[in-house]
């Protein structure tokens, strides 16, 4: 039950309690956004994410350490890469924007590279604020804006954003840019990262909307946020940047849905004890209780997008939770939630055999067993 | 996934070991296999880092790449593959019997046999997952354009010889992987969880590691803390024990050990270059071999747990039996691989960047036309896999109780006996639906005419394989007491009616082949930037 006093409290200091002291929040980014989005029933995750715990020292203080970690070859790779996509002032990456998403716009010449730096990310994402704003007031000319910030409600406190490159054109609006050191080749890349890419490109562009929403606030028109992203990639085998227009509506939808359906942070804070504590420097034991105390939707895919996904799987797997085998399985099998239950009513043993769940189940293990030769389990 | 894979899934959680998903063995093995463990570098598109390949289980061949940024090290490294990829193959494309295939009469327009040479056998190639599929295919792209010296004096960085002919074979394997039920190119944990159910779910079987485990955990332990250790447990220096079968790399393993390694080779050979007489040069020309060992040793040590790995799947594959119609579908693998070898032959140019219409229309029926055959010919070969379709309604068994004779009513009365059949399944049999069992290995029709006591027995009219005469020939008709399996599906793939050749394809539809098709595809421009 939600205690009376802690209601009062800020939902920040509240955040940092959860974190523990002197622990540094970390910051939400695009992917981690993507991701949460991807599982929006996993309060385990909200909770964690949005008080800014940083779940890799988390998993290894639990005992189920993440599997997550870049090769440095990779990491040099991308980042070569995209210093040769903005080298000279982005001429390519604006010869890019030009050619792929706005040709009948003037090619872009002596575009304004304005200098985006300032302390801390409340002072980065008001001076990309101020940027993009004169930018926009600057019509007929062409802006790069490298590395802004941006900022975006999640679940209650604000998540910080750092697109690779926001493009302004020259009739005002504004366009996400994305890079990757994946191939294209041949035209094409690998889908699913090309997905992994467009939603995190569709966080961006939500956020992008909301600075334009304030913009507007003088009653001038809001800026429009192109919905057609530049996915920039190497080209084939070679370090030459080529780009692709990417359509996000769908993924901007999907995820701006699911970021409102979000359980907010400071419900789930509130359902809390008091005193919990995500603090890595606690003893195991005290950990795992913390985080047993939010309730977590384990599911497969897990795997590939959370750090504590192999803590969470242990202990769906001692649940013995069906979902731990994949989501889909849960559709056939009606009520039934665990392996115990099903294999039971499987073979006879419990379960109403009214019900279409478990007689199918039966027919389904009769079947089986047949099949392999065993002896048949006969059915009441 | 049907209920009964389900099923099979949970019951290995229950008892910590996979259970059986089939009964036979529904792919080609070939006898002697050609393994193909490969491993590329993070972040670039294809440049390999090492890889162990060969026939022989106990003597594979250890190719490396010590710096994979070098352009003629890579070079090496697939010239080096090449010599011994080719020969394997090569040696399967002698060996022919003859063979009759239908082809159109240019001049008169009508169906005849001709006489053509099919391969005895075709080579496999095994590779440790799906990843490794997508690696092969990637490396025959990256090859088959690339051109020689003797090809072409004028092109920088020539390629060594062969090397385009690889990406050719490379090219065509990772094409025919696609095709449902082929067995030239296999991916060891797409066969193996297509034979057993683990205790974890679709996603994680793809670890060739966690997936034997759940098949043959050591002794002592549970399938679950078996495949736990493989997917987690790391030495005191933070390496996997079981490292990811690849192509790529654990990044502990690129930062810890493999960054340091490249350095030192570097090193080594800019001190080389910089020596300045003969005696310092020798000097380090030993320190450069002993940075090359040292890399070598790293892919080596990366590369053999999944080396054994593979072979211990093939081992397990082994131990079943064949499926029935496995035989059929190999030897449309062998007409795959003597087509192309014919291609190759004749001096074809290389597959191009992207089919056209109509390849591309051919190449999409003649998959779903597989499917359908795959499927239908595992549910024959396989008691459980019929089992899953008799529980979704598509087929049903049960017993003869009854068979009354009926004839036609045309002029020439034919056998068209009643055969009332008992079951406990529940099939979804539409009026006068056709299902079909088989006869000696050939589907005998017949039609649906009825339920009886509220769908418990099924009346059925035999419809054909009875012979010309007015008594159906011995043993063409069920008998009473029988024991018999029909099915709603066809169990011969007619596919649809054929598209027609590409000089007769309008031109709406991507054809006749124009002056386009006539220019050859060119090579990928070389820049000093490539990486590959």
């Amino acid at each position: 039950m939600p205690l009376p006093r802690t209601r009062g409290k800020a939902l920040r200091q509240r955040l940092a309690e959860l974190r523990g002291p002197d622990v540094p929040a970390k910051a939400l980014d695009a992917r981690a956004l993507a991701a949460l989005a991807a599982n929006p029933g996993c309060r385990r995750r909200a909770i964690l994410d949005g008080a800014g715990v940083d779940k890799t020292a988390l998993a290894g203080a639990l005992g189920s350490p993440s599997a997550f970690g870049q090769s440095q070859f990779a990491l040099t790779r991308g980042n070569a890469f995209e210093a040769k996509v903005k080298a000279d002032g982005g001429a390519e990456l604006l010869r890019l924007v030009h050619e792929k998403l706005d040709r009948r716009a003037e090619p872009p010449a002596d575009a304004a590279v304005p200098d985006l730096s300032a302390i801390g990310p409340e002072g980065r994402t008001a001076r990309t604020a101020l940027a993009l704003r004169e930018a926009t007031e600057a019509p007929g000319t062409w802006t790069l804006l490298d590395h802004p910030m941006l900022a975006l409600d999640v679940a209650g406190s604000p998540a910080f954003l750092e697109p690779d490159a926001v493009v302004v054109h020259p009739d005002g609006s504004w366009t996400v840019v994305e890079i990757k050191s994946f191939p294209m080749l041949d035209g094409s890349a690998d889908p699913a990262k090309v997905g992994a890419a467009a939603r995190q490109a569709a966080v961006y562009v939500l956020a992008l909307e909301e600075v334009a929403a304030r913009l507007t606030q003088s009653g001038a028109p809001a800026p429009e946020v192109r919905h057609r992203v530049l996915l920039v990639c190497p080209k084939d085998f070679s370090n030459l940047p080529t780009a692709s227009a990417v359509d996000v509506r769908k993924q901007r939808a999907v995820t701006g849905r699911q970021l409102a359906r979000l359980t907010r942070i400071e419900d789930i804070a509130d359902t809390l004890p008091e005193g919990t504590c995500f603090s890595p420097d606690l003893p195991a034991a005290e950990l795992t209780a913390a985080v047993e105390s939010v309730p977590a939707t384990y599911a497969p895919e897990c795997l590939s997008a959370c750090e504590l996904a192999f803590h969470c799987r242990a202990r769906s797997r001692e649940a013995g939770a069906v979902t731990t085998l994949g989501r889909s399985i849960r559709a056939e099998l009606g009520g039934l939630t665990t392996t115990e239950d099903v294999l039971s009513a499987a073979h006879g043993e419990s379960g109403d055999p009214e019900d279409p769940a478990v007689a199918a189940l039966r027919r389904a293990a009769q079947l089986r067993a047949e099949a392999l030769g065993l002896e048949v389990t006969p059915c009441p | 996934m049907s209920l009964i894979s389900t099923l099979a899934r949970l019951e290995a959680v229950s008892t910590g070991r996979a259970q059986p998903a089939a009964t036979v063995r529904h792919r080609h093995l070939s006898a002697r296999p050609l393994v193909f463990v490969p491993l590329t570098t993070a972040g670039e598109a294809g440049a390999p880092l090492g890889a162990l390949v060969g026939t022989e289980r106990d003597a594979p061949r250890l190719l490396v790449v010590p710096q994979p940024r070098d352009r003629d090290l890579r070079f090496a490294f697939l010239a080096e593959l090449a010599d011994v990829v080719l020969p394997y193959i090569d040696s399967y494309a002698e060996d022919v019997e003859a063979a009759e295939r239908g082809e159109t009469d240019p001049e008169t327009g009508k169906r005849v046999k001709v006489e053509v040479e099919l391969c005895a056998d075709a080579p496999q190639l095994i590779v440790p997952s799906r990843t490794g599929v997508d690696f092969v295919r990637l490396l025959g792209r990256s090859m088959r354009f690339r051109r020689t010296a003797e090809q072409d004096p004028e092109t920088p960085y020539p390629a060594p010889p062969r090397v385009p002919l690889l990406g050719r074979w490379l090219t065509h394997y990772g094409e025919r992987a696609r095709v449902p039920g082929s067995s030239l190119l296999l991916a060891m944990t797409d066969v193996l969880s297509r034979h057993w159910a683990t205790g974890q779910s679709s996603l994680e079987d793809q670890h060739l590691g966690a997936l034997l485990a759940w098949i043959a955990p050591p002794e002592g332990m549970t399938g679950a803390e078996a495949a736990l250790h493989a997917e987690l447990a790391r030495d005191p220096r933070g390496q996997l024990l079981c490292p990811p079968a690849g192509p790529a790399t654990d990044p502990a393993f690129d930062n810890k050990l493999l960054a340091p390694a490249f350095e030192r080779y570097d090193r080594a050979r800019t001190a080389l270059a910089a020596a300045e007489d003969g005696l310092e040069a020798d000097d380090r020309l030993g320190a450069l071999t002993a940075a090359e060992r040292e890399v070598r040793e790293l892919v080596a040590s990366r590369t053999r747990p999944t080396w054994e790995k593979v072979w211990a799947g093939i081992d397990l594959l082994r131990a079943l039996p064949a499926g029935a119609h496995v035989e059929e579908r190999w030897t449309r693998d062998r007409w795959s691989f003597t087509a192309h070898r014919d291609r190759i032959t004749a001096g074809e140019p290389p597959q191009p960047r992207r089919d056209d219409a109509v390849t591309a229309a051919n190449k999409l029926a003649s998959r779903e036309r597989e499917q359908a055959r795959l499927e239908a010919q595992e549910a024959l070969d396989d008691p459980l896999v019929m089992a899953a379709r008799r529980l979704s309604g598509e087929a049903f068994a049960g017993e003869v109780t009854d068979v009354v004779m009926a004839y036609s009513e045309s002029k020439r009365p034919s056998p068209r006996p009643l055969v009332t059949v008992r079951t406990d399944d529940r099939p979804h049999l539409a009026e006068r639906a056709k299902v079909y069992r088989s006869l000696d290995g050939k589907p005998q029709s017949a039609e649906f005419v009825g339920y009886e006591e509220e769908g418990a027995v099924v009346v059925l009219r035999i419809l054909d394989k009875m012979g010309r005469g007015k008594e159906p020939e011995a043993g063409s008709v069920p008998e009473k007491g029988d024991r018999l399996c029909f099915t709603l599906f066809e169990h011969e793939q007619r596919g649809g009616p054929k598209l027609p050749d590409p000089e007769a394809t309008p031109w709406t539809h991507g054809g006749p082949p124009g002056e386009a098709a006539a220019v050859p595809e060119s090579a990928d421009p070389v820049t000093a930037e490539d990486v590959l």
